[in-house]
């Protein structure tokens, strides 16, 4: 250490550079700093997601828990004086819950969802995609065709149209408690189609390069050459769509939701929640739609901000 | 380009069309759904009867204040002599839309009609043996015994022509369940002071006055008739000026319409008792965590429940006070009601906790509530807030919350558990309330029972309200049923809805006890 040689305004970090400063220097790290919208939308989507997932642990009511409730509260303004005493920073629903504390935990049912459902569409998808990329011929053409007709309907239409069938097959006294699981299921087939259309062109690519012709050739099972060898090449993109594709999955969950289709009311997701508000737009009673609706907007833009970030960034020839 | 010009075009001939006629008075009405036909002995439902008596008419018909009032017949009366005929005295000089005279083979055939086997009118009909004309306006209605109310069931049988429907092969009822169609679906002839124009289901309906209609002339000579679904979006509609009256009023808008220039709100009591219901029998419950028992047939356990429910709060809350919380299953419209029967318990969640683990669930259990969320005002909103009241005493209750197209066939099949009903009672007699939600449920009876309650001592009481010609002891007998049935907590009821109109403040139109307002009954005012 000491002997080392003449160089005392170079420090030794830099002869042998730590993963950390490595990491803070690499491009994706600079193009974040250089983006006050991405760091002001990551700051906004970590709040949200942390509020959702610590929402037992720090909102001040649980609304989901029926017994604590008092419908006499209902529709104290923000701040304003409740039947009961209790204070509700923005104000309470028609049913007496601190609107504060629903946004937090319907976050959370929206999130769950979100987040679920596209895992899942990227599980199909990016399995098909690989699939057809990868073997080409009649099952690429089917898998193709019918990613084509479903693009070309509006991804509500179609999560309508599963959540509706799938209703259909659930005995009457089971469908609440299944709620949550059909609406992942609904909209995360109705938006597997992008991963596998992105997924698949990749996988084209990759599969004329030399590397897969070569573990080819040496007799590796092709499963594995997919898993081990296209797959890590081609999830750049995946993420770019995956991002987008949550926040699109909240969306269209609150969609659902306002339509009525969607979580049991008991349990209210923020689409829920501005669906129960919309109807007191005229009463005078803002609070009940507004604080929702601002969280969805934020938690949906915040994300998706974030998504058109990582594009940008992964892509080398917008640099 | 051209299109939208020829459009302008259609638009500019129409206005000066409208210039023209004289007194022209359009009425632009909003609610929540349409009529589900136009085939009137097909579907027993209030939207599908009100938009019906404007064109239809029938025998008699309820006024504002509930009595019964002449309309095509204009006398009626038990047979001298013989108990079980009703004799029927019909209006004279009344046509069909399209011409016909009305007389009283249109009535027999109308009456057959709707008790046929397809008609889902029958149940109000079962007593009648047969009908005869006796001349071309009397006609005869032959009971199979006394039954001494039956013109009470008759204000929603609307009377057909028997030669057009003969024509259009109209002697059967459409099957609207099993999603059959006729000609009377789309198109009529009534007696009734409006004739169809025009029909877009679930879009706009258009009726124009029938200049020879026998009644009065209206002030409203021209109906649409428009189904917005969406609470808001209907309210915007009328103070945009998009619509002028709208009968389905949401209850948090009254106060912010009554407030609002230009516009007022008319509120009255419904006829509508608002009800929850549950499984009794020995069975285990479907959505239960107790397998091996019904713990709400447990009379304690029903008990605890109606202690937990606060009436008042949700009267206050949820319905902003725009309904009657009520203490039996029985409008106070209603032969049979008495401010004794209606009195109920004051919420006490400490001795329903004490109950239910003296009926030995301490921990309370789970259990489904089936809401409908777009039949009865707030409806999905009453059920959330029992939810939250059961939970205090430790039932824990999923919502099962669906649109009344999907619940109606679940309660219908027995399948529920727990669920939320509302009745209305045309007959504006107990004897409709116990026929259909009390007597046990068979082939004539019941229909709406689909908790299964059973009580044969009950049922023989019910049978013979229906041939009891002395009123006092009939009413003694009423009144030793609902003894009954409120010890026994059959029905839970909530509430009797308040209903609301809203309109221009230029219009008046009386709140109907049934919620069938006629737009006949629209005034101007100068």
């Amino acid at each position: 250490m000491t002997d080392l040689p003449h160089s005392p305004e170079q420090p030794v970090a830099a002869a042998k550079p730590s993963r950390w400063r490595n990491f803070w220097r690499s491009d994706i790290v600079w193009s974040y700093r250089r983006s006050p919208v991405t760091i002001v939308a990551s700051i906004v989507a970590t709040l949200l997601i942390l509020m959702a997932v610590f929402a037992p642990w720090i909102a001040p009511y649980n609304p989901f828990n029926p017994a604590t409730l008092n419908l006499m509260d209902g529709f104290t303004p923000p701040g304003g004086a409740s039947y009961s005493g209790n204070n509700y920073l923005l104000g309470t629903d028609n049913q007496g819950r601190d609107v504060f504390s629903t946004i937090m935990y319907g976050s959370r049912v929206s999130l769950f969802v979100g987040v679920l459902a596209t895992l899942f569409a990227m599980v199909v998808g990016v399995g098909l995609g690989l699939v057809a990329g990868y073997v080409g011929g009649v099952f690429d053409a089917i898998i193709m065709r019918v990613a084509d007709v479903q693009l070309s309907f509006p991804a509500i239409l179609i999560a309508l149209l599963i959540f509706g069938v799938a209703r259909g097959l659930i005995p009457p006294n089971q469908q609440e408690g299944a709620a949550v699981w059909v609406l992942i299921l609904a909209i995360g087939l109705a938006n597997w189609a992008q991963f596998a259309r992105t997924v698949r062109g990749a996988t084209m690519v990759e599969r004329q390069k030399d590397y897969v012709a070569a573990a080819r050739i040496l007799g590796v099972n092709p499963l594995l050459i997919l898993l081990r060898h296209v797959l890590p090449n081609v999830v750049g993109p995946v993420l770019v769509i995956g991002t987008i594709g949550l926040a699109l999955a909240i969306i269209e969950e609150a969609t659902l939701s306002y339509l009525g289709v969607g979580v049991p009311p008991t349990q209210p997701s923020l689409g829920t929640l501005i669906r129960i508000g919309q109807q007191f737009l005229f009463s005078g009673e803002w609070w009940i739609l507004l604080f929702p609706a601002i969280t969805l907007v934020l938690l949906a833009l915040s994300v998706n901000l974030l998504g058109d970030w990582l594009r940008d960034a992964l892509n080398p020839k917008l640099r | 380009m051209h299109s939208s010009l020829t459009r302008i075009a259609a638009a500019l001939i129409a206005s000066t069309m409208l210039a023209g006629v004289a007194n022209a008075e359009t009425i632009r009405w909003a609610r929540s759904s349409d009529a589900l036909t136009l085939d009137p002995h097909s579907q027993n439902q209030g939207v599908t009867h009100t938009f019906a008596h404007h064109i239809y008419e029938t025998l008699l018909d309820r006024a504002v204040s509930g009595e019964l009032q002449p309309r095509l017949a204009t006398e009626w009366h038990i047979k001298e002599g013989d108990p079980t005929v009703w004799v029927f005295k019909l209006r004279e000089g009344v046509k069909f839309h399209d011409g016909a005279d009305f007389t009283a083979e249109d009535v027999v055939f109308s009456l057959n009609r709707a008790r046929s086997e397809g008609s889902n009118m029958k149940q109000l009909h079962a007593e009648v043996a047969e009908v005869r004309a006796i001349d071309d306006h009397t006609v005869e209605v032959q009971m199979i015994g006394p039954s001494p109310l039956y013109p009470n069931n008759i204000t929603n049988t609307f009377m057909m022509d028997k030669t057009w429907s003969e024509a259009h092969d109209l002697q059967e009822v459409q099957d609207f369940g099993a999603g059959e169609t006729n000609y009377a679906v789309l198109n009529t002839n009534g007696t009734g002071p409006y004739t169809l124009e025009s029909r877009e289901v679930d879009v706009r309906s258009v009726l124009k006055l029938n200049e020879g209609w026998w009644g009065e002339t209206p002030a409203v000579t021209e109906i649409h008739f428009l189904p917005i679904s969406d609470n808001a979006t209907r309210i915007a509609a009328l103070l945009s000026g998009d619509v002028d009256i709208v009968q389905d009023v949401p209850v948090q808008d009254i106060e912010r319409l009554q407030n609002s220039a230009g516009f007022k709100v008319e509120t009255g009591p419904e006829n509508r008792i608002i009800y929850f219901g549950y499984k009794f029998g020995e069975a285990p419950l479907k959505s239960s965590n107790i397998t091996d028992s019904n713990p709400i047939n447990n009379p304690l356990v029903r008990e605890a429940m109606e202690l937990a429910l606060d009436r008042d709060a949700i009267q206050r809350v949820v319905m902003r006070g725009q309904s009657v919380p009520a203490g039996i299953a029985n409008p106070p419209f209603v032969n049979g009601w008495t401010a004794e029967l209606d009195a109920y318990p004051k919420p006490d969640i400490e001795k329903a906790k004490a109950l239910l683990a003296e009926a030995g669930y301490p921990d309370g259990f789970t259990i489904t509530l089936d809401t409908p969320n777009n039949r009865y005002v707030n409806d999905e909103a009453i059920s959330t807030a029992y939810v939250g009241m059961l939970g205090q005493i430790g039932i824990k209750v999923t919502l099962a919350s669906r649109p009344v197209a999907e619940h109606s066939p679940i309660i219908l099949a027995n399948e529920s558990d727990f669920y939320l009903l509302g009745w209305g009672v045309p007959t504006f007699d107990s004897a409709y309330i116990f026929n259909d939600l009390v007597h046990t449920k068979n082939a004539t009876h019941g229909t709406y029972n689909v908790g299964l309650y059973s009580n044969p001592e009950i049922d023989d009481k019910i049978i013979a309200l229906g041939t009891e010609t002395d009123l006092e002891k009939r009413n003694a007998s009423i009144a030793e049923i609902w003894k009954v049935v409120k010890a026994d907590r059959v029905l839970l009821p909530v509430h009797n809805q308040v209903l609301a109109y809203a309109m221009r403040d230029d219009l008046t139109l009386p709140v109907h006890p049934e919620n069938q307002p006629y737009m006949t009954m629209v005034k101007f005012a100068e």
